[in-house]
């Protein structure tokens, strides 16, 4: 129960040391995701209206790696950056970038499997349409991501609910070191580990909040979008 | 006016779904502007025809010209209006910039003009998609009428609309038709046909059963299958 108080006085009093791990770990996760969002949202369009051979196994692939596990992911962006390997000589290992490369690598294919599915279902609707008035190529992909920017919107919300939430992979390249690559969630696995219950509850609770707060946008969206039929 | 599309030809048009041949030599040729109204009972070929006609689909044999151009190459002076309206996810005004860009940019007031003569001024900047079924058409057909097409295709474009959207369209279309754009045209209303039709094209099981001038038409059809469906015998 005091361990509680205690969490609450140091969200209350703006906490140096919580608010430093919280901007960190927003900032990672926002960085992670706009790079995540200019790679996935045209190659999930580009999937969804575009017929070549090998597009099936391509889609096979992006439904896998959203199911890869972040330890995984962890490992595979460790292996890259790590002094030996082929990227070590940018000596990225333990810093923010690390973190940032690791949830692009996460959220990438999330993002991109969910907009080729909402890209794939308004293609259906507005193919022929499209076809008619000589809609295509470049243009097409702009009008479809501009129609769907709402569905795309709650895609984008759902990556960033993802990052900012994942431990393992940024545990991993990131190492946890105080001040530098220390976020909420690497933050909460130290601190319990080490008995410190106060800083750990503090921090569940910003990211409990933070995850409701993504959730309600979502929703928020998509009762926007519904009540003009854009959804 | 851009160039004539006339005479549309279509030679020994074949379209095989399955195992059925669902256009089973279509041979067909429109030399005259006006209106020309494809009839038929359900699922005698017309939407498909139509399809092939616009290149929305690629026929399994027979040839199509309009004028001395290919499909391909005439689909730019080619414009259609669906069953169903599809609408862009924005405004009114927006989904009519979309479909002609260069006439928004250049002389933005035909836009509100297209939009008046659909009686939709007054809707310009609301959510295209929030318009009644009506007004829906109104605004694909406004859209379609924007690109000064040469063909004007509709199919069932006014199947289940109000009877005032209805008029409206029927009395666009066919002034439409006056400033020289051919339109072909599916309905299942007869009435329409009287309205609206020049000639008529009666399709039955994938091939043209007739093609006769309107007046003829609804008074002496020279098929018996045009005869029944006519007199309401054939349920479509
Ligand atoms: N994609 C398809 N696959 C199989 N059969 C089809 C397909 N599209 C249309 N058909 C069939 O082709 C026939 C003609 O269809 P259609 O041109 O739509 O008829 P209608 O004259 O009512 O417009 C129908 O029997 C329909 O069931
Ligand atoms: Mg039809």
């Amino acid at each position: 129960m005091n361990a509680l108080a205690e969490a609450l006085r140091l969200i209350v009093t703006l906490d140096a040391d919580l608010f430093e791990i919280l901007w960190l770990s927003i900032r990672v996760s926002l960085i992670a995701l706009a790079i995540s969002a200019v790679i996935s949202l045209p190659l999930g369009t580009w999937l969804a209206i575009t017929r070549f051979p090998g597009r099936k196994v391509v889609i096979l692939v992006l439904n896998a790696l959203m199911g890869m596990p972040p330890v995984v992911v962890g490992l595979m962006v460790y292996l890259l950056l790590s002094r030996s390997g082929p990227l070590g000589w940018m000596g990225l290992l333990y810093t923010p970038t690390a973190m940032i490369i690791a949830q692009v690598v996460l959220i990438t294919p999330i993002i991109a499997a969910l907009s080729h599915q909402v890209i794939e279902n308004l293609h259906q609707e507005y193919r022929d349409t499209f076809y008619s008035m000589g809609v295509t190529g470049r243009r097409a992909i702009v009008a479809y991501l501009v129609d769907a920017r709402f569905a795309l919107t709650t895609c984008i919300l759902a990556g960033f609910g993802r990052a900012i939430a994942e431990v393992g992979a940024v545990i991993i390249v990131g190492g946890n070191i105080d001040h530098l690559t220390r976020v909420m969630t690497t933050a909460i696995a130290l601190e319990t580990s080490k008995g410190n219950l106060t800083l750990a509850l503090a921090l569940g609770a910003v990211l409990l909040t933070l995850s409701l707060l993504v959730n309600a946008l979502v929703i928020g969206v998509r009762e926007y979008a519904a009540k003009r039929q854009y959804a | 006016m851009p160039d004539s599309l006339l005479p549309i030809r279509i030679r020994n048009l074949r379209l095989i779904k399955g195992d059925r041949a669902v256009l089973d030599g279509v041979n067909l040729t429109i030399e005259e502007l006006g209106i020309t109204v494809i009839m038929g009972s359900n699922g005698a070929g017309k939407t498909l025809l139509l399809r092939c006609l616009h290149g929305l689909i690629e026929p399994d044999q027979g040839q199509i010209t309009l004028g001395n151009l290919t499909v391909a190459d005439s689909r730019d002076q080619q414009a259609m209006v669906f069953q169903h309206p599809v609408l862009l996810r924005r405004t009114v005004l927006q989904n009519l910039a979309f479909a002609v860009p260069d006439i928004a940019k250049a002389d933005p007031q035909q836009l509100l003009a297209a939009l008046d003569s659909v009686h939709l001024a007054d809707r310009a900047n609301q959510p295209a998609r929030m318009l009644s079924g009506g007004e829906q058409q109104r605004l694909a057909l406004a859209r379609a009428l924007l690109s000064k097409p040469a063909l004007l295709l509709l199919d069932e474009a006014t199947a289940s609309l109000d009877p005032a959207s209805v008029l409206l369209i029927e009395s666009l279309v066919k002034a439409q038709s006056k400033r020289g754009t051919k339109v072909i045209l599916i309905s299942h209303d007869q009435g329409q046909g009287r309205r609206l039709a020049d000639e008529v094209v009666f399709m039955s099981g994938g091939q043209v059963a007739e093609q006769s001038p309107a007046d003829q038409f609804f008074t002496e059809p020279r098929t018996p299958v045009a005869e029944a469906y006519l007199a309401g015998k054939i349920l479509f």
